[in-house]
Formats: C-alpha cells, sequence, structure tokens
C-alpha cells in the first residue's frame, strides 16, 4: 500500500470540526500513523505495574491502570463534493484507585514512567479528598485475575488499512447513484473506530484489546418545489462491531421484501438506490389516518425502540438515582425486581444482555474494569429477573459476580455503567415477515428508525420511522407519511403478539449513546427479529405552517 | 499554560506563521482550564479537572487545503506540524468550495471573560456544591446536579495579517432535587460568564419548592392547552429554531425557512407580531466571541423583527454565490453556535402576574428529550418534567402528570398571548411566554 494512497483525500481541513469530538486530547493525526504501533505489550505492563505499584505504595487498596489509544477516522461527502476527511488519536492513560474506602481517578497524556507514577499518585489524593464527602464506602464484587491476555475483534478487514480514497470513491459512488435515480441531495459518511487498550489491576489481571467498530451512512434528500414539501431517507445499514468486511455485500446478506434490508454484509450501492427511489415515493404518499393500528417493525427500527424501553430502564446506576440530573432514573424499581413477578411484557417477550456476540458493537473480552463478558438474561418470559451493575453495584442485588458492563469513552474518562447489547430473542416458533403481515388485518410495517423520544423514567415514548407501509387485510396496500407511535412501556411490551424467528434476526444499534455529566458516549447494537405489536396508537405528525 | 493573553498567543501565532510556506495559511489556538463535581443521592460522585491546549494550522496551495494539528509548543514541533498540514495539502483534490482567507479586520470588544469565574478554585467549587446539598438535606430531600466552570481562549491568525483574539468564562450549574418517596422532582440550571450572578443555594432551594409542590400530581387529559413555559422550557423550544435561518438549507428548499414553489421565507410575517429575535455577542448578560471560525466579525444582528424574517446566515461561500454578504449567526459559525446566542426581548409581567391572568392553562417548568419529528414543520416531540401545574381562575391549583407534546416551535411563536420579563436561561435570553393552544398528546407516568 502506497503513502499517497492513504494521503489522497485525507486533508480536507474542515472535517475535524464536523465531528463529535470524543476526548479533549484527541489529535489530528496521519492515517498512515494509525497503523504505527505506539508501544509493545511488555512495555505497556512495566507502565502499568508502576502506575500499581505507586498507588498501592500511598495506600491504595485497589488500582487499575488503562493504557488506551484512540483512533477515530471520518470521511464525510455531499453530492459530488468531499466535506471532510478527519484522522484522529488520542493516547495516554488513565487511573482508578481506591483510598479511604472512595474511588479516585486521574489521567495523562504523557505515557511515560514519571508520569504514570505521578498520576497514580494524584488518583490516590483525589480518592482521599473525596472520602470526606462519602456516605459509605466502595464494595467491589470480587474478581480473579486472569494473568496475561488477549482479546480482539473478529475482523477481516482493519478499516484503518483501506486507503482513504477507496472510501471516498466508494461514497462518491453512493452519491452518484443517488443522484441518478431523482435525489436532489445526499450526504454520506463512513466512520472507523479502533479501541487499543490495555488494562491492568492490582487483582492480576494483564489484558490487552484491540477493538474495531464501523458504521456506514448516508441520507438522500428529494424536494418538491411546487409544494414546498421535502423528504429524507437514511441508511438500512447498522453501526456494526467489523472490520470494513461489513461493506463488502454478499448476496446471501440480503433480505428480499418489499423493502431491502441487510445482514452482516451491507450493500450500500444497492441500499441507496433504493433509498433514492423511496425518498421520492414519500413525497406522494399517504397521510396517516390516525388511531389503533398492528405494528410490524423491522429489526432496523426496533433496535431503537428496544434501546431506549429496556435497556436504559434496566441500568441500575438510573434505578438507583446517580443518573437523576441528567439521563433520567428508572422505572423499574429495585420492589419490582424483587417481587419476582413484575411483567414487563408478556411470555412472548425474552430479553438478554450482552457482551460477546460477534459483531456486535458491544462485544469484547472484557470490559474496562477487567471481568470477563458474557451473556444474560434481563426479562424472561415477560418477567424482571435482572439489571445491568459492575462491581462496585453488583452487591445491591445480592450477588457476588459483576455482570461484565463497565466502559470509558477513553482513557481520559472514568469508567463507568454503560449499557451492554441488550436484545429481543427470536420467536421459538418458524414465522417469517411475510406469514406475519398475513395476520394483520389492519397495521403498519415500519422499517428503519426515525424520531425517538421517551420520558426520564422510561414509560412513555413515541417512535417515528424511515418506511411506513400500510397493511390490510394482510397484505402491504400502499406507502403512509406522517406516522408515529406513542405508547407506554410496560403495556407496549404485553402488547406483543408475534416474533419471527431466528431466521430473521438482526443487529441495529447507537454508535453514540450519551450518558453521565460530563457525557460520555458509547456504542451498543441491538438484535431482534420482526416483531408484531397488537393495537398501538398511531398518530399523524402532519403540520402547516 | 492553557490561558494564553493576546500578546502571548500573538508571538506564538506569528512564529507559526513564519514557517509556512504555502500559498495561504492559517493558524489557530485554542486553550481551556475547567472543573466539575458530579453528585446524586447528596453526595459527590465525581469530581475532576482539566487543561488543554491545541494548535491547527490550515495550509492551503490553490483550492487544497491541508490541516494538523498539536499539542506541543516547542520549535520542533511548531515546524513539524506547519510542515505536516504543507504535506497533507500538496497530495489534497481541489476543495470547489475553498473562499481565500480575509485580510485584517476589526472586532469589537466583548465582556465574555469575568476574573471572579477565572478564579473558580476546588475550594469555591465545593462551597457552591455544598450550598445545594444542605438545601437538599435541610428539606429531606435527595439532590443530584452538576457544577462546571471553565475559562478559555482562542486566537487565530492568518497569512493576509488578520489577527483575532477572545477570551471567555463560563459557569453552569444544573440540579435535580427529588423527594425521597420518588413522587416530587424540581430542577433548576443556568449558565453565567459571571460566577457572582451564581447562587446555588437560592436555585436549589426552588428546585427544592417544586419537588415539594409536584408531589401527588394529578392526571388531566391531554389536549390542546394555553400553556405558561418558563424561560427553561421556552429555551428548550426555541433553541431548536436557529437551524432554520441558514440561507443554503432554504434556498435548497429543506428547512422551514424555504418557501413554497422555491425561494425563502425572508421578509415574511413567520412569527407573532409580538416576536422578535436578534444575536448580540457584546450583550453584556450574554457577552461571547466577536468573530467567527472563518474570522468574519459577528455584530449584533436583528432576525426577526415584531415577527418578520429580517436576515438568514450566509456562509462566505454562500454568500458569494448569492452576490451578498457574509453574515455569521454567532461565534460558533453555523447556527447559533450550539443554539446559544439567542435573544429575545419580552415585556414587564412577572410570571406570578402571568398566572394571575390565566384563566386555565399549564405551568411548564421545564421540557425533557425533544426532537425533531418533522423538519419540515419543526414538529417536536418531548415531555414536560420537574413541575408541571394546573391553573385555574389565576392561581396554581395543583400538580399534573408529565405531558408529552407534539408541537412546532413556528406555530407555537404565532400563538403568542404574553412576554413576561427577558432573563437569562443557559447560553440564550428569553421572557416567560403564556401560549395559547399547545398540543399536549399523552400522559406520563414518569416523575
Amino acid at each position: 500500500m502506497k503513502r499517497k494512497d492513504f494521503l489522497y483525500y485525507s486533508a480536507m481541513g474542515m472535517g475535524s470540526l464536523l465531528l463529535p469530538q470524543s476526548s479533549l486530547f484527541a489529535r489530528s493525526i496521519d492515517p498512515l500513523e494509525a497503523l504505527q504501533e505506539r508501544i509493545d505489550v511488555a512495555t505497556k505492563k512495566e507502565l502499568a505495574d508502576i502506575a500499581l505499584n505507586a498507588a498501592k505504595s500511598k495506600g491504595a487498596t485497589y488500582a487499575d491502570v488503562r493504557i488506551g489509544r484512540y483512533l477515530n477516522q471520518y470521511v464525510f461527502t455531499r453530492e459530488k463534493r468531499v466535506q471532510g476527511i478527519s484522522n484522529t488519536e488520542s493516547y495516554g492513560v488513565g487511573i482508578r484507585v481506591i483510598a479511604d474506602g472512595c474511588w479516585g481517578f486521574a489521567a495523562s497524556h504523557l505515557v511515560n514512567k514519571d508520569a504514570i507514577a505521578k498520576t497514580a499518585v494524584l488518583a490516590v489524593a483525589v480518592a482521599r479528598a473525596n472520602a470526606k464527602l462519602q456516605n459509605e464506602p466502595v464494595q467491589l464484587a470480587p474478581q480473579e485475575g486472569y494473568g496475561e491476555v488477549s482479546w480482539k475483534t473478529p475482523i477481516e478487514v482493519n478499516a484503518f488499512e483501506v486507503p482513504v480514497k477507496e472510501k471516498v470513491d466508494l461514497l462518491l459512488q453512493v452519491n452518484d447513484i443517488a443522484l441518478q435515480n431523482g435525489a436532489n441531495f445526499v450526504n454520506s459518511m463512513i466512520a472507523a473506530v479502533n479501541e487499543q487498550k490495555y488494562f491492568a489491576s492490582t487483582e492480576g489481571s494483564y489484558i490487552d484489546q484491540d477493538v474495531h467498530r464501523i458504521y456506514p451512512n448516508f441520507t438522500v434528500t428529494r424536494i418538491d418545489r411546487e409544494s414546498g414539501k421535502f423528504q429524507t431517507r437514511n441508511a438500512l445499514s447498522a453501526p456494526m462491531g467489523m472490520g470494513y468486511e461489513y461493506l463488502h455485500a454478499r448476496p446471501e446478506d440480503r433480505v428480499a421484501g418489499i423493502v431491502t434490508r441487510y445482514k452482516e454484509r451491507y450493500d450500500i450501492l444497492g441500499d441507496v438506490k433504493e433509498a433514492a427511489q423511496q425518498a421520492t415515493e414519500k413525497i406522494k404518499a399517504k397521510s396517516v389516518e390516525p388511531g389503533k393500528y398492528d405494528v410490524v417493525l423491522d429489526p432496523s427500527h426496533l433496535w431503537l425502540t428496544i434501546h431506549e424501553s429496556v435497556g436504559h430502564p434496566t441500568e441500575l446506576d438510573r434505578v438507583l438515582g446517580y443518573e437523576a440530573n441528567y439521563a433520567g432514573t428508572s422505572f423499574l424499581t429495585l420492589d419490582k425486581w424483587k417481587s419476582g413477578n413484575f411483567n414487563f411484557g408478556n411470555e412472548k417477550v425474552n430479553i438478554v444482555a450482552d457482551k460477546t456476540q460477534v459483531g456486535s458493537l458491544g462485544a469484547v473480552g472484557y470490559d474496562d474494569e477487567g471481568v470477563k463478558c458474557k451473556q444474560w438474561d434481563l426479562i424472561k418470559e415477560g418477567i424482571l429477573v435482572n439489571y445491568q451493575a459492575i462491581r462496585d453495584q453488583v452487591h445491591i442485588l445480592g450477588g457476588a459476580e459483576s455482570n461484565g458492563c463497565c466502559y470509558s469513552q477513553g482513557w481520559d474518562d472514568v469508567q463507568f455503567q454503560r449499557m451492554p447489547n441488550v436484545s429481543l430473542l427470536p420467536g421459538k416458533e418458524k414465522l417469517s415477515v411475510e406469514d406475519m403481515i398475513k395476520d394483520v388485518e389492519k397495521g403498519i410495517y415500519i422499517v428503519g428508525n426515525g424520531s425517538f423520544s421517551i420520558d426520564q423514567q422510561r414509560y412513555n415514548f413515541q417512535f417515528g420511522g424511515q418506511l411506513f407501509y400500510e397493511i390490510k387485510q394482510g397484505k402491504i396496500v400502499g406507502m403512509l407519511n406522517d406516522v408515529a407511535y406513542q405508547s407506554n412501556t410496560q403495556e407496549f411490551w404485553n402488547s406483543c403478539a408475534a416474533i419471527c424467528d431466528a431466521s430473521d434476526y438482526r443487529l441495529g444499534g447507537s454508535f453514540n449513546d450519551g450518558k453521565g455529566q460530563p457525557s460520555q458516549s458509547s456504542a451498543v447494537s441491538h438484535g431482534s427479529a420482526t416483531t408484531r405489536f397488537a393495537g398501538v396508537n398511531v398518530i399523524n405528525t402532519a403540520r402547516n405552517i | 499554560m492553557a490561558i494564553l493573553s493576546k500578546e502571548e498567543a500573538q508571538a506564538i501565532l506569528k512564529k507559526v506563521l513564519s514557517y509556512s510556506t504555502s500559498d495561504e495559511c492559517t493558524v489557530a489556538l485554542r486553550g481551556a482550564e475547567a472543573g466539575n463535581i458530579r453528585y446524586a443521592r447528596n453526595a459527590v460522585s465525581t469530581a475532576g479537572e482539566s487543561s488543554v491546549m491545541d494548535l491547527f494550522v490550515n495550509a492551503v496551495y490553490g483550492r487544497r487545503v491541508g490541516s494538523a494539528s498539536i499539542n506541543e509548543f516547542d520549535d520542533e514541533s511548531l515546524k513539524k506540524v506547519v510542515q505536516r498540514a504543507e504535506e497533507l495539502a500538496k497530495l489534497a483534490p481541489e476543495n470547489p468550495e475553498y473562499m481565500p482567507v480575509l485580510g485584517p479586520q476589526q472586532y469589537e470588544e466583548s465582556p465574555a471573560y469575568v476574573e471572579s469565574t477565572a478564579a473558580i478554585d476546588p475550594l469555591k467549587r465545593a462551597e457552591m456544591v455544598g450550598n445545594s446539598l444542605t438545601v437538599s438535606k435541610a428539606n429531606q430531600l435527595e439532590a443530584a446536579g452538576f457544577l462546571n466552570n471553565s475559562r478559555g481562549f482562542r486566537a487565530m491568525m492568518n497569512s493576509k495579517g488578520l489577527f483575532a483574539y477572545n477570551k471567555s468564562t463560563d459557569v453552569s450549574f444544573s440540579v435535580t432535587i427529588r423527594n425521597r418517596e420518588g413522587t416530587g422532582s424540581g430542577y433548576v440550571s443556568n449558565s453565567f460568564n459571571d460566577v457572582t450572578k451564581l447562587d446555588t443555594g437560592a436555585l436549589s432551594k426552588i428546585a427544592a419548592d417544586k419537588a415539594k409542590q409536584s408531589a401527588g400530581a394529578r392526571a388531566i387529559e391531554p389536549g390542546k392547552y394555553t400553556v405558561i413555559l418558563e424561560p427553561l422550557a421556552v429555551s428548550d423550544m426555541v433553541s431548536w429554531i436557529s437551524r432554520g435561518f441558514d440561507a443554503r438549507s432554504a434556498d435548497e428548499g429543506r428547512s422551514y425557512m424555504s418557501k413554497k414553489g422555491g425561494g425563502t421565507r425572508l421578509g415574511e410575517q413567520l412569527f407573532d407580531e409580538k416576536i422578535s429575535i436578534l444575536t448580540d455577542p457584546t450583550h453584556p448578560e450574554l457577552p461571547s466571541a466577536t468573530w467567527d471560525m472563518d474570522g468574519v466579525p459577528v455584530k449584533k444582528t436583528t432576525w426577526v423583527e415584531n415577527g418578520v424574517v429580517k436576515n438568514l446566515e450566509y456562509s462566505r461561500y454562500w454568500a458569494a454565490q448569492k452576490g451578498v454578504e457574509p453574515l455569521p449567526f454567532g461565534a460558533g459559525g453555523r447556527g447559533f453556535g450550539g443554539g446559544g446566542g439567542l435573544i429575545i426581548p419580552g415585556g414587564t409581567a412577572s410570571l406570578e402576574e402571568m398566572i394571575s391572568t390565566t384563566e386555565r392553562g399549564i405551568l411548564v417548568t421545564r421540557f425533557w428529550y425533544i426532537r425533531s419529528v418533522d423538519p419540515q414543520t419543526l414538529l417536536l416531540t418531548g415531555l414536560t418534567r420537574d413541575g408541571t401545574f394546573y391553573i385555574e381562575n389565576g392561581k396554581i391549583q395543583f400538580p399534573v402528570k408529565n405531558f408529552r407534546f407534539n408541537e412546532s416551535p413556528v406555530i407555537m411563536l404565532n400563538n403568542v398571548e404574553e412576554l413576561g420579563k427577558t432573563v437569562r436561561s443557559g447560553d440564550i435570553l428569553v421572557p416567560p411566554m403564556k401560549i395559547r393552544d399547545f398540543t399536549f398528546t399523552s400522559l406520563s407516568d414518569a416523575i
């Protein structure tokens, strides 16, 4: 691979200004620099031991250290033009300790012996200062040390090794197809993330991980000057815990239907052609009659409903009130869990938390406090059975083992409880989307995620979508517009009428889920098969101004 | 190191420019020092401090642009970053929308930097959070809050002699106070350049009162109501309208400012005549930078006057395409710089007076989880939160359960009955508003 290939298009100037900056310390780099190793594992272990020993010598009863290198690449285009290309690296060390029964954290962008020792001492000082304001000491669930271990996202093609020019050429081709098929405007992008993180703790773990994520996306816009209306259609891609192979389309990953959807590989060129045609169709589509409908929700849509109505309320820190001033609290209070019979949904509803599923955004070998990852039940046959909890929380549930869902967006932010993949298990009986639709008398089939809003305790929600199709007497009869459905979480999951089988199971997800103050971003997938919910309230969102 | 004076910044930028060999070069510095305390369940949960400074270089050959950044400031590093930007520029494709850099400009002074805020230390932060916790504990309530203060500067210089510098301070505070039973909740938040204007104890008292008063909320039917929106609720809604003022999107037919049949709504009566909207970086209550990222001076601008759209925002490129002068919305570049900076002049009525003249209505403390439903009409959805009350015969009668709304701020600003006294709310200056026919579409059990 030639340097020129990498550098071609790599400097469009304003790229970094368009980006959500994950770290204050992120800096722009040459894409080639991303491929050079900073330091080897042996050096990381040596530096980590300096941190752990310095913390212990100052009286820390526990310490962990994360030496992290976080690489981001974003390529943005619009119509025939590259809008921005950004390559950033954020590199440094974060040290977390318990001293006097209290957490302390400090971070440094200087990764050398002297700075690391000083940072460890500072973390202990912060812990001691905060201990005075602490109501009760931190209780950590026991955790075995794993020794020296490693984990890597099972990618086929490292997105950072793919020349920027290849990505630009692909996106400009996407834009051309959109314009040829009736779009007036098109924006497209590819984002790639690589987290190279080394974790060590006083429990005896030295964990080296190489985590990859990718997210291609576009928006096509169709304008109707005469009516003053415009419509958009976004990509039906999902952000994935994969390499660039996600963009290598395969026929077996196409899901045929009135809208083509995608499994483990994404055909961005095929999708954008359909998108441009559908945006045109949306301009003329019938405005929905408000009322009760059965909604048939494709996984490209349902992931967001799962994320908001199941993922967030089962976060234990929300339940306890730690997020009250920002993300909110939760209606799934501890008494509901303790009762052992709280009907979150009906018996068809089985929802798992997971940090292991191949291709998912949440999959890692170990979480950011050195706990080996696993899968566990949240909702079993409709009953709330567990939460998402980390080492310092699980004792509240009477547990002795962390769920392994601790995460920090960077080395300079402290790790805390973050949402694992939260997924709806497919139906056990054979059921295709076509057969599901045949059973619907009056319904709406919704594909792709759109507008979303939910209250701070996760009861009342409203969701839009990308594409809406009216179902009458078991048949799709045409496209609808101005659709949003409103429901209450418990009522909604109790109205679950049918779930397609595992052959329809697909992932969707969020590349940037926010939580905490200062806010931190994380990436999370949600799997499901197409699911039907009975008698859901649909509103019409058209207005005149 | 993180806060440089005008002279110090100028010296570094001059030196960096002296290493440049490209046709055009822009160099920019930014630095900030910040600290925060987060608390929940009446105890501190996390605290942190940070200090950062970066240098950005944009090198240009013809229409080819290369950029690079660095956070080390020795001569070797400075030479290296210029060299890297130049190498990248030589390899870049031409940017058809590139605009040559501006020559020297005149900028107004803005009182955005306040010494008392710059002097905040960890002890002062702890004291301010302590004042909030005292209120929640004394009332047997639970507080979760966040206090963040910062001081920063930015400076830019280019090869045509333009130099710009500004520094600013900010302190932001928010707290949610709930009763122990979880049946009542109150919230306040505000930001100031000047910390002496921030009384965390007094604000916490308001949140505590709301937590008590909102307990035992009753369900009333959703539908269209006259609402009195407190300044926080107003800012939650009106900060969305800034997006539509971008002339390019309006010309392209993809914003609510686009006109049926083509063109824009410039000159149209789009809002009630009581509504005027302006931005002013030198306003003493809301000072901000007087230049944008392109070096274009930011001046006091009237966007809407008595409901009529008077100006649209033009980037340098779009202004050149349309043969008009560039007009930035605010120092942050597009939009109001993240929604801040917007000023809506109000009347003289206090919130209490507005309630006393209301026959039947809903008082809204704030909104939550607002998302766009339809960008064409700017229809938004979201929910009320932390204190929603039923008003009848000029008095607050009882707390009501939270509502979901589906409403457009464009429609809302056409249904204005009365404006109260304008105050700062976060990064904007707005009055409380009495609005008729505000659309609530469902109820929420959330507290």
